[in-house]
């Protein structure tokens, strides 16, 4: 099942009869243990990176970091439900040191994102101080760098 | 002057896939399953390992013997794993790779005249050095039958008064082919009886799937007479650094040092501490590459047999050796006639020996689409050349 699972994580269009191929499984095995893990939500989606720089409309990001007062009985995920249904946050973290969650927000524009932080996320109760730092490059996401391809550079022929 | 070049060098002949190498080197869109070694460059932790020493001035020769850290480290990962132990100051060596590790090993045994057997196919260099160093490669057949093991009982019938060592390398280049404990016990046998030195070249020795990694020093009494090779260029992707190493007794260590002083004088010292840091923190990349060439061996042994060309299932290295005689074919032909019709690079067989003949070899340390798209292209082929 692991097994399965590393194979999609590095490239989710991998067909479950090249996965039976690569590890020894059935093609009808395969199948149903991704099944099962869509049913359980181990996978939970299936998506694209993609470089928009290369693409001639502009996106911004901005990583936000919210000091949150955390509440009675729910602590912190009442106010992280709240902030990460909005559409324009992509990913949302808890997590440990100087501040409680870490978004990350998408905006066509600075004024868009600024907008949002100012008049969505920081007067949102509970909610006690927002950072945001525009990204200005991205370097590598979910494991691929974005710039330039690796070529090989290999002999093409030795023994 | 009589002869610009020595008559030494007329007992081996180039490389047999130069004039591959020019063609393909002519040619666009080519996917190469032609190489030696794998696809991955070294675990960034390694090479930041050695950029780092590179800053600290760590620029110079090292111990002729090669950092004694790294012997120690050695000898600590042959404990181990293998339970063997290894004086590092006495019994360890550091080489340029495995290929000096060979060269002055048959350099430090043989007198002209003497006798190596080794498997035929093997690995191109085993023969050479063995000529280079006046000695005779005897060389035993394997076939794909026996999926290239070595028998002892082959070995055995080869055997004269001049013959002093046994050469072999599993798993093995180019046929993937692997000898698992057993296998090797009988070939130890047949050593003990003779009292023949075994060189044992285990630069694939981690790359193996489904089975236990072997050693030949394990086998009981045969530390004494064996001449082990080993190096980093495979398991963790280090084929640049050239760092290789030999383990054997003292009196032998001690002969190989004594060429390998004037001749080489050190391996490389980035390298070496590459290896130190690959030797400490390496094993988690380095299983992780091993997995990903276990799922396209899957794929490529299946896609093979898928197409005709036969190919029994290979547990070792990163290379699958198909039968090509379904087509008719010699194995250069189907190189060549494959390379320029369909742009895919595989080796002849005929390069690694004579029953290499009928094979080719083809390297799966490249990507997934890479192999896929070749079987594809190879499927063309072999539908277009089939014997009718």
């Amino acid at each position: 099942m692991k097994k399965i699972f590393e194979i999609l994580e590095k490239d989710a269009r991998v067909t479950p009869e090249q996965i039976a191929t690569m590890t020894g499984m059935s093609e009808a095995e395969v199948k149903s243990i991704i099944e099962e893990a869509e049913k359980d939500r181990i996978i939970v989606g299936y998506k694209t990176i993609i470089n928009r720089e290369k693409l001639e409309e502009e996106q911004v990001l901005a990583l936000i970091e919210v000091r949150v007062q955390p509440q009675r009985e729910v602590g912190f995920d009442a106010v992280a439900e709240r902030i990460y249904r909005f559409p324009q946050v992509r990913s949302a973290y808890l997590v440990s040191g100087g501040y409680d969650l870490a978004v990350l927000v998408t905006g066509k524009t600075m004024r868009e994102v600024a907008a949002f932080v100012s008049e969505k996320l920081a007067p949102l109760e509970g909610v006690q101080g927002t950072v945001t730092h525009f990204l200005l490059k991205r370097y590598k996401e979910d494991g691929e760098v974005l710039e330039g391809r690796e070529e090989d550079k290999r002999l093409p022929l030795t023994m | 002057m009589r002869n610009r070049i020595a008559r030494r060098l007329d007992r081996v002949s180039p490389s047999g896939i130069r004039k591959f190498f020019d063609l393909i080197s002519s040619m666009e869109g080519v996917i190469s399953l032609g190489v030696g070694e794998p696809d991955f460059a070294t675990p960034w932790h390694i090479t930041e390992a050695a950029i780092h020493s590179l800053g600290q001035g760590y620029t110079m020769y090292t111990s002729n013997s090669g950092m004694l850290e790294l012997r120690r480290e050695i000898a600590s990962y042959l404990k181990a794993t293998y339970n063997l132990d290894y004086d590092p100051n006495t019994e360890l060596l550091i080489t340029n790779g495995v290929s000096e590790g060979v060269d002055l090993a048959v350099r430090a045994i043989l007198d002209p005249g003497d006798e190596v057997i080794m498997p035929d196919p093997c690995y191109v260099s085993y023969p050479s050095c063995v000529l280079f160093a006046d000695g005779v490669p005897v060389h035993v057949a394997t076939n794909s039958d026996n999926e290239f093991k070595l028998r002892a009982a082959d070995v055995e019938a080869r055997i004269t008064d001049r013959t002093k060592a046994i050469l072999i390398g599993y798993p093995a280049n180019p046929t993937g082919a692997v000898m698992e404990m057993a296998d090797l016990a009988d070939i130890a046998d047949v050593a003990r009886r003779h009292n023949l030195l075994v060189i044992s070249d285990e630069i694939y020795n981690l790359l193996v799937y489904e089975i236990e990694p072997t050693c030949f020093a394990c086998l009981p009494e045969m530390k004494e007479g064996t001449i082990l090779l080993g190096g980093f260029s495979k398991f963790y992707a280090m084929t640049g650094w050239r760092i290789g190493y030999a383990a054997a007794s003292a009196d032998i260590i001690a002969a190989m040092t004594r060429i390998h002083q004037y001749t080489a004088l050190c391996a490389p010292i980035m390298g070496q501490v590459a290896a130190i840091e690959a030797l400490r923190a390496g094993e988690e990349e380095a299983r992780r590459m091993l997995e990903e060439y276990d799922r396209r061996r899957r794929v490529i042994v299946k896609g093979l047999n898928d197409i005709g060309l036969s190919c029994f299932e290979p547990r070792g290295a990163f290379y699958a050796f198909p039968s090509v005689t379904a087509t008719g074919l010699s194995s250069e032909a189907f190189a060549e006639k494959l390379l320029r019709q369909e742009k895919v690079a595989v080796v002849p067989g005929s390069a690694f020996g004579e029953c290499g003949e009928g094979h080719v070899r083809c390297c799966y340390a490249t990507s997934l689409s890479n192999i896929e798209e070749a079987v594809t292209r190879m499927a063309r082929f072999v539908k277009k050349h089939r014997r009718a």
